[in-house]
């Protein structure tokens, strides 16, 4: 038969390409092998975790806003505790980042879809599975996963509520998922560029998110080797990461933090990309430095595997090793550098105006570049003694998760908003979000470097008295900052429900293939290649 | 909108600033050679960045105020210059250069173990530290354990909360000043983090895994920390205390307590009353067991069972006894065996079968606890 | 029916489809039974496998069909050569994947064995573990007395390589052969396919597949001889959790790779590979390259060194 149609080929097809458009209801979702379907998917449930690690991470805020324990238990609000880190990193930040690539991968590079996208599918539907399990576990006996989102042995082993098992294969799957969706991401840039597009062509969020992916094949394994080991410690009497069998306890961090370092990177490297977008759109000005930016987020890749060792300085290392992993985790400042300093320079001496993207995306690199200097200094050994696990720590991650990973997450849904849904939303509206999140992540978290310094140990649910005018600002922050996340989701809404329609080119600035298409884009992006111009990659 | 930004920018940079000359914002420089040093390197390192801050950001803004559209600026065309990408390369690899020669001094300077007058061992328990003073040979000569002093009714908010409110012990660990101290910090059960901040020193304990740590204290005092890394459910409540004492005090009391540690020796052989046993018992068991079982016996279901008509009290003591010595392996109960010598351990079986409506009609006595732990 | 889908410059992209979401919800209800299962019986509780073997199923129902359909997709011609490369990156990535995952075991041999055990018996940069708190306990490796030699007794032989001229009586020496030959087979069944000799290809592979199970079998032989006569358990402390972790993955791996053999075997006999397309052959094959590799690894660092 395929001879026949062979024979046939040429121009008329692409509209009857078309045939299969989006099946009706909510067969659509579950069956759905649409990038644009499943990008949605990720982008919803990436929000309704972040919610939901956004509720404990209030109940976390407000346990603390007082000394002396008022509303929940210890035990409770060091489930608390674990379930935020856990679900913010692997509930809202990863899949959001998965989801703004199965939107934009295959409209810059220009191709109709995902290279795999029946497994692109698969790699969704296991998250919610997963995060039921993980979930379910807070109303088991003996209650969640209590020791933190790092989970050292042997808290997490010997001394362990039951639930840890399920948490174990909870964590197995999130990881077969971000390895699936990796794969997918990495064959689609590969394999599906629009011919003429070379690889330093290529968009930079393109760039940024073949490397995660390939940081995510490389290190969710190991993450999986090393829950497997804790199972087998907890029922089948290994002694990995015990002692009196030769094991030890130190060598699950050193595991973890072989994962968990490069984890970081993963949740930051396609910020940059979204970041390096946006600004030379608003600067109306070339983005500057281009080859240099791919090859910072080279550098930071590589370097990501060999500092790992910079979250174990009191676990007693000898001396040759804490010098190495410092020197090494200093050097991680050089690439950062140089990007924040492009992203200056294309800044400098453009035509900028400052709609809601451009708000999010200049917050973002003063409050990360902010976290990265607190960085820089727990990368000091040291001084790491003092820092080590106080709050000095948390208000060094949060900087560079929440106005870091999240704010360029949020930048990117108010940039590409108009392509997805073809509609703008509310440009007043999106600024007030800007300014309350600006305001309420900053009282938040800028106290919490002091009441680190002071000397406040992190994952405490009552604390000393000297540190308590710092936990109340930061309390009244977090609430500042949360309900501004729900009026984010009125000002989503709003946009899609009564949003003026929008041009192609929805920012005049705006370069890249994704604009070429109309806005809404269509449901197959390129069923055809599309020409690639000087005119929208980097030439 | 321009004033704000600049506004907002203003701000944090003062706010950076501001942490560099405030005292109550920023780390203590604390009463060690040491962390003096520790001091001196994180103030260097932090205002280094808030230099480069303030240059990067000025620069930022800079061009927010004067290269917008609004004020009628054109967008230049430049996007690259190989040059400037050299310097901004080279300079931040030079001053990294500069920082990381002091830090490798001071960290070189901690590592400087040997010499000690002394050797403390440090090992940490749910939820509670045990010091051993520890002889030439590491042979133990006495041993205590610390525990917090703060009261329940003070962190309930049922009265209110003292000056050291959860860093106070009942035990403090004592040492004597201008003397160099060893530390061996090691646990016995899930990993834990010694932290004296004034020090500068902090080291986690890792069960069955041992680490050093040292310290030359020149001023007496009371040095107040608490445990660093994640153990469990009273984490938090788990604070070091450290009594830096004069070198004569401290030597008077060190004498006192090796001569104390021949009468707990004694008491082993001694023969208690019930009412002895119960005024001991309920001490032992409001420092040890109260934490999870809690002080009316009545524990918290399901995960630290209630001890009234417990099948082990209701049932043949040496079943109790056996329980309290060998613990839960795999549970929060610890084999307590390891922890409380046998007239402690008499007390507080003791206590426990005749408290809350818990009423047997026996007797527990040391040697009944030195019979069955079979040592 | 002159559509694009058969369209050969067009990237098929395949109509939705209910695969994907009841292999997710056949996953969850595999793990979670099985966790279920774990805990149970841990508590000493009544426990079944009844949930997990549904889920299970359910799982391999949907690989069965989601396999046949790809493979019924590319005889129609629908699968042009862009997927075919996609498939080729898909297979690659994945394999480092796994190359990553049993890096995790190795990195954990390479740790306990030059470090923890190391300060364990008191030798090193941190000895002083060992001399203060286990002073009885001596670092070899293999570690045949533990630190707490009560809670960890340790077994009472090892599976560590005699001198290379006895190999002939050593059960992981033939297992090596064996695999390293099997490299070989498959290798010359691929070389079968590229000449389009049909019959060879199916004799070789067939000829690999038999090796293959022949490993599998050995290697259950020599579990068998750990437990009963060498107490070699995976509660021996570090040497049997190491040895069984590493060499068990890998034994699961092989079975793993066995099926997919065997699937290429039939789908051989069928007829859907010739010289220009086969893909499934080739990943099958790379796949057991790869477990190859690994036994290699293990046979140098578990069994020799
Ligand atoms: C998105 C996530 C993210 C990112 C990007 C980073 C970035 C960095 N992190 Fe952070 N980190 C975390 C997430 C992240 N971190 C998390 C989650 C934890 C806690 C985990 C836990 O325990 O729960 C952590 C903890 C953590 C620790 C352990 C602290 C402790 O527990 O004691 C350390 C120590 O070295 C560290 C260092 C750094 C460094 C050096 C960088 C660098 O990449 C920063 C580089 C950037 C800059 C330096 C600013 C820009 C540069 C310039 C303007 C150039 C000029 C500057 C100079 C020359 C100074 N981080
Ligand atoms: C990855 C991203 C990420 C994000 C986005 C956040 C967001 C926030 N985090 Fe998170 N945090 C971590 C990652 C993250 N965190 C990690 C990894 C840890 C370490 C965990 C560990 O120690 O193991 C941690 C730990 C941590 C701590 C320390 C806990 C401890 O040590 O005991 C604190 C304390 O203040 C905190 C606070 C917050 C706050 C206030 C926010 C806010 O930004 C959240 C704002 C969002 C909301 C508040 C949601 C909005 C919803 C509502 C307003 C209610 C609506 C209700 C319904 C719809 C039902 N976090
Ligand atoms: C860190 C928490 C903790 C502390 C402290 C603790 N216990 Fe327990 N205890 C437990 C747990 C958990 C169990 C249940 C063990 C199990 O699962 O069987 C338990 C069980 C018991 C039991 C058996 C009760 C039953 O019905 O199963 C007795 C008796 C007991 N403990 C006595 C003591 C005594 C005496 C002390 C103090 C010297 C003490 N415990 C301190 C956690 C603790
Ligand atoms: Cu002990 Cu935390
Ligand atoms: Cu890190």
């Amino acid at each position: 038969m395929s001879e026949v149609i062979h024979a046939g080929q040429q121009d008329d097809h692409h509209d009857d390409h078309h045939d299969h458009g989006p099946d009706k209801g909510l067969a659509r979702w579950l069956f759905t092998t649409n990038h644009k379907d499943i990008g949605t998917l990720y982008l919803w449930f990436s929000f309704a975790m972040f919610l939901v690690g956004g509720v404990m991470a209030l109940v976390i805020r407000t346990e603390l806003f007082q000394p002396g324990l008022q509303f929940v238990n210890p035990e409770f609000f060091n489930q608390m505790t674990t379930n935020h880190g856990l679900i913010m990193v692997f509930g809202a930040i990863m899949p959001a980042f998965v989801g703004l690539a199965n939107w934009l991968v295959p409209m810059q590079v220009g191709a109709p879809d995902m290279a795999l996208p029946r497994m692109n599918n698969l790699s969704f539907w296991i998250l919610p599975f997963a995060f039921g399990i993980m979930i379910s576990t807070l109303f088991m006996e003996g209650g969640g996963p209590n020791f933190g989102w790092t989970f050292y042995a042997p808290l997490s082993t010997t001394y362990a509520p039951d639930s840890v098992t399920f948490f174990i294969f909870a964590v197995h799957l999130m990881g077969a998922s971000s390895i699936m969706g990796s794969i997918n991401i990495i064959a689609t840039i590969l394999n599906m560029r629009a011919p003429g597009m070379t690889l330093m062509k290529m968009p930079l969020f393109i760039w940024t998110w073949l490397i995660t992916a390939y940081l995510l094949i490389a290190v969710m394994p190991v993450l999986a080797g090393a829950v497997t080991m804790m199972l087998f410690d907890i029922h089948f009497g290994t002694s990995f990461f015990n002692a009196a069998g030769g094991g030890d306890p130190v060598m699950f961090q050193h595991i973890f933090w072989f994962f968990g370092h490069p984890e970081v990177y993963i949740m930051i490297l396609p910020a940059f990309g979204v970041i390096s977008h946006i600004i030379p759109a608003f600067a109306r000005k070339t983005l500057f430095g281009y080859d240099s930016m791919v090859y910072a987020v080279a550098s930071i890749a590589f370097l990501s595997f060999i500092v790992w060792a910079h979250h174990m300085f009191t676990v007693g290392m000898p001396l040759a090793g804490q010098l190495f992993f410092m020197y090494t985790t200093m050097l991680i400042a050089i690439p950062t550098g140089v990007k924040v300093f492009n992203w200056t320079a294309t800044m400098w001496r453009g035509s900028m105006t400052f709609e809601t993207p451009m708000l999010f995306a200049i917050a973002f690199v003063v409050l990360f570049t902010i976290g990265g200097f607190s960085g820089l200094m727990l990368a000091i050994t040291p001084v790491d003694y003092q820092y080590h696990d106080t709050y000095f720590v948390v208000a060094h991650f949060h900087y560079v998760l929440v106005p870091g990973a999240l704010f360029s997450i949020i930048a990117a849904v108010y940039f590409w908003f108009p392509k997805w849904t073809g509609k703008m939303y509310n440009e007043t509206l999106g600024k007030l979000h800007f300014w309350l999140s600006f305001i309420g992540v900053n009282i938040t978290f800028f106290p919490q470097h002091f009441s680190g310094l002071a000397g406040m140990p992190r994952r405490i649910p009552d604390y000393p008295l000297q540190f308590a005018d710092f936990n109340m600002v930061s309390s009244v922050g977090a609430f500042i900052f949360g309900f501004s996340q729900l009026f984010f989701l009125y000002v989503i809404i709003h946009g899609i429900r009564s949003g003026t329609p929008a041009k192609a080119r929805a920012w005049e600035g705006a370069k890249g293939l994704e604009w070429t298409l109309p806005s809404p884009a269509p449901y197959h992006s390129f069923t055809h290649p599309p020409k690639v111009t000087d005119e929208e990659v980097h030439a | 909108m321009k004033q704000r930004i600049s506004l907002a920018g203003g701000l944090l940079s003062l706010l950076m600033a501001g942490v560099a000359t405030a005292d109550e914002l920023n780390l203590r420089p604390g009463v060690t050679d040491i962390s003096q040093q520790v001091y001196d390197l994180h103030m260097i390192i932090l205002v280094i960045c808030v230099f480069i801050g303030i240059a990067v950001f000025g620069v930022m803004f800079w061009s927010v105020i004067h290269h917008r559209r609004s004020a009628g600026y054109e967008a230049a065309k430049f996007h690259e210059s190989t040059k400037l990408e050299l310097a901004w390369t080279i300079v931040p690899t030079l001053i990294l250069i500069g920082m990381a020669i002091p830090a490798t001094q001071v960290l070189v300077a901690m590592y400087d173990t040997g010499g000690e007058d002394m050797t403390v061992e440090v090992r940490g328990y749910q939820w509670k530290w045990q010091y051993k003073y520890l002889d030439d040979d590491y042979n133990n000569t006495f041993s205590f354990f610390s525990n917090m002093a703060t009261t329940q009714d003070e962190i309930q908010n049922r009265s209110a909360k003292g000056e050291n409110y959860l860093l106070e012990v009942d035990n403090p660990l004592r040492i004597p000043s201008n003397r160099k101290v060893r530390f061996l910090v090691t646990s016995e059960d899930v990993i834990h983090a010694w932290w004296v901040p004034d020090f500068g020193i902090k080291r986690d304990a890792v069960p069955g895994m041992l680490n050093e740590l040292w310290t030359v204290v020149e001023e007496p005092g009371i040095y107040r920390g608490q445990c660093t890394e994640l153990c469990g459910k009273d984490h938090g409540f788990m604070p070091v205390v450290v009594e830096v004492m004069e070198e004569a005090d401290f030597d008077a009391w060190y004498a006192e307590e090796v001569a104390n540690e021949s009468v707990r020796q004694e008491a082993l052989s001694k023969t208690f009353t019930h009412e002895e046993l119960m005024e001991q018992g309920e001490e032992v068991y409001g420092t040890f067991c109260a934490s999870c079982h809690q002080p009316n016996g009545q524990g918290l279901p399901p995960v630290f069972p209630s001890l009234v008509g417990s099948p082990y009290i209701v049932g043949p003591r040496d079943d109790h006894i056996k329980m309290v010595i060998e613990g839960v392996p795999g549970t929060a109960m610890q084999a307590f065996g390891r922890q409380l010598d046998a007239a402690q351990l008499a007390a507080v079986v003791h206590y426990e079968r005749h408290s809350w409506g818990n009423d047997s009609d026996d007797i527990t006595q040391p040697r009944d606890v030195i019979e069955l732990s079979g040592e | 029916m002159a559509n694009a889908d058969t369209d050969q410059s067009v990237y098929y992209v395949p109509h939705s489809g209910w695969y994907p979401v009841v292999l997710a919800l056949g996953l969850m209800l595999t793990v979670t039974g099985l966790a279920s299962w774990l805990n149970d019986t841990k508590a000493g509780e009544p426990h079944t496998w009844t949930q997990s073997i549904i889920g299970f199923a359910m799982v391999a129902f949907v690989l069965y069909c989601w396999f046949a359909k790809v493979i019924a997709e590319n005889q129609q011609g629908l699968a042009n050569e862009q997927l075919k490369r996609s498939y080729v990156w898909g297979m690659g990535w994945f394999i480092f994947s796994e190359v990553m995952f049993f890096a995790a075991f190795f990195g954990a041999l390479f740790y306990t064995r030059s470090i923890a055990v190391a300060w364990l018996g008191g030798e090193g940069a941190k000895g002083i573990v060992g001399d203060y708190l286990w002073p009885e306990f001596d670092a070899t490796w293999p570690v045949m007395s533990n630190p707490d030699a009560t809670a960890f007794p340790g077994p009472a032989e090892n599976m560590k390589a005699p001198s290379v001229s006895s190999w002939y009586a050593y059960l992981p020496f033939w297992n090596t052969a064996i695999l390293l030959f099997s490299s070989v087979t498959i290798h010359w069944a691929h070389s079968a396919i590229k000449a389009n000799n049909r019959k060879k290809l199916i004799g070789w592979l067939l000829f690999t597949v038999v090796l293959g199970i022949i490993f599998v079998g050995l290697q259950i032989e020599e579990y068998v001889i750990a437990y009963t006569q060498m107490g070699l358990t995976l509660d021996s402390g570090i040497y049997g959790s190491t040895f069984f972790l590493l060499t068990g993955f890998h034994g699961f791996h092989v079975t793993l790779g066995t099926i997919i053999l065997i699937v290429q075997l039939y789908r051989a006999i069928k007829g859907h590979f010739n010289s220009q397309d086969c893909f499934g052959f080739e990943a099958a094959s790379w796949y057991w390259h790869f477990v190859d590799v690994v036994w290699v690894g293990l046979f140098i660092f578990v069994y020799v060194l």
